[in-house]
């Protein structure tokens, strides 16, 4: 069970550090968000009395790069079946768990790194956070949202047959969830309407619970943002493995 | 000699079109077995329900004494494979490959590595186990793919159009390799195949299928003596009434060739 989840894990792995560009590539929205709106928003944010804009918006900035490269771990299933390596993994005596295990863990991984280094980013364009002590904490959080989001691409990745959807996904799933999460701007003086479909937004509270275990800024409490992750990420980690026993190859 | 493949009324339509119809047959153990018929004719069908990939709509199987429907780990140990497709990951290496297949059928450490050694010298890919994949050429994918899927050392083999896209010469290196593991470890072979000469060379029993439907079944001899023909082909002829769609096949085979270089040009 171990072994089998480990060696899907380890080729995801494998995979992400082989290809630099995709690494590098990753890394330029991410950077784009906080040189642009960084310091586009910055002296107005600063201006209507909020503070460090760079403060607020690098835990957003991190969960953006989280969640794409979650969603899109995910969807490479579709990449898997479609250049038939996945039926290798099929016809394998394995249960389908173990399958969908290992590949979510590696996604999530990828995802998680891809988190710290845009961390690390931020530091360069001023970000500091409050507290060395609660960096576990962020590393946690930033491994749940790594969680739900890469069963989540799994779970869709196991109803598409192709790569047609993607686009779809992206404008009406990934993106949504990160304007609408807080990351970009805060909630409090958002409109109601913003304020409920953020609330229903699973990564809102990914983006709180990070942002509160770097800056110390809260919205919806950490307890709460780590009890709604985890739960969330559970219950897509089986919808996804339900979806993906279906798959006949 | 005991029977290793068996099937009886196997049936499969999808979206109302009857893709496999109340095919039976047996395999006996250590049988090189072909199954020949122009494409589109229900072979990939057939063994995506023997390997567990598919489930049919009716009728029985059993692989090596187990059901595919209900022993599949059972199943999934007793065969190895090698898909119509390519099915390796093109970012890791020869032996990452090897490496990951023998983890998934839990073959011990010391016994993967002698294994993956073995077998990668018979197909003669020691020398560049450590090289990406997406570097090699297709013969050698396709021996890869071969030693890869007897690493956990099956009882049969089924082979899926092995030699599609390949020219001549690696053509019959291919099938040198399987005649010999064929003999060496008393495997089973159970292969598709449209090539009239490799199923005549090849094969020890052979059956022709078309329309979703085995037509006739035999050892080449006894489908010439039926027929009262000299050779596969004419016998082939008696029996289905025209000859193989070969520019049918030659025509999809190119375009296969032209898909797989596509791929690897997008990755």
């Amino acid at each position: 069970m171990i072994s089998t989840i480990y060696i899907l894990w380890l080729r995801q792995i494998k995979r992400y550090w082989r290809s630099k560009s995709r690494i590098i590539g990753s890394i330029g929205q991410p950077l784009l968000f906080l040189l642009a709106l960084g310091f586009g928003i910055g002296p107005i944010f600063a201006k209507a009395g909020a503070g460090n804009y760079i403060d607020f918006l690098a835990p957003g900035v991190m969960s953006q790069a989280i969640l794409f490269m979650a969603v899109f771990s995910g969807i490479e299933l579709i990449w898997d079946r479609q250049f038939g390596f996945l039926k290798e993994t099929l016809v394998a005596p394995v249960s389908r768990l173990e399958i969908v295990l290992g590949k979510v863990l590696g996604g999530a991984t990828i995802a998680t790194l891809q988190g710290i280094i845009v961390f690390f980013l931020t530091l360069l364009v001023g970000f500091r956070p409050y507290s060395l002590k609660m960096m576990p904490l962020a590393f946690v959080l930033m491994f749940l949202i790594a969680l739900f989001y890469t069963a989540l691409g799994t779970a869709i990745a196991s109803l598409m047959e192709d790569f047609h959807g993607f686009q779809l996904i992206m404008n009406f799933l990934v993106m949504p969830s990160f304007f609408l999460s807080g990351a970009i701007f805060p909630l409090q003086n958002a409109p109601r309407l913003i304020q409920i479909i953020s609330s229903i937004n699973p990564l809102s509270y990914g983006v709180d619970g990070l942002r509160q275990s770097l800056g110390g800024m809260v919205h919806f409490g950490i307890g709460k943002d780590i009890l709604i992750l985890t739960s969330l990420a559970l219950l897509l980690l089986s919808i996804g493995s339900y979806l993906f026993s279906k798959i006949e190859a | 000699m005991k029977t290793i493949v068996e099937v009886r009324n196997l049936t499969k339509k999808f979206n109302g079109l009857m893709a496999v119809d109340k095919i039976s047959f047996k395999v006996k153990k250590g049988n090189i077995f072909a199954f020949l018929g122009p494409n589109g004719a229900g072979k990939t069908t057939t063994i995506r329900m023997l390997t567990t990939l598919l489930k049919p709509d009716q009728g029985q199987m059993l692989i090596n004494g187990f059901d595919p429907l209900r022993q599949q780990d059972e199943v999934r140990k007793s065969f190895g494979i090698v898909f119509q497709d390519y099915s390796l990951d093109d970012e890791l290496t020869a032996y990452e490959n090897m490496e990951f297949h023998g983890v998934l059928y839990k073959i011990p450490k010391d016994k993967r590595k002698k294994r993956i050694r073995n077998l990668l010298k018979i197909v003669d890919l020691w020398e560049r186990k450590d090289d990406l994949v997406k570097t090699y050429s297709g013969g050698m994918r396709r021996r890869l793919e071969i030693a890869r899927g007897l690493l956990h050392y099956p009882q049969i083999f089924f082979l899926d159009e092995p030699t599609i896209g390949l020219d001549p010469q690696t053509r019959n290196k291919i099938w040198q390799h399987i005649k010999k593991l064929n003999k060496k470890y008393q495997i089973t072979i159970f292969f598709t195949t449209h090539y009239m000469e490799e199923a005549e060379k090849m094969a020890q029993c052979i059956a022709i299928i078309d329309h979703g439907k085995i037509i006739a079944q035999g050892t080449v001899a006894e489908l010439k003596k039926q027929t009262r023909t000299k050779s596969l082909e004419a016998a082939y002829l008696a029996i289905t009434g025209k000859t193989i769609r070969e520019e049918n096949a030659t025509g999809l085979d190119r375009m296969r060739i032209r898909m797989n270089r596509m791929r690897g040009r997008m990755r």
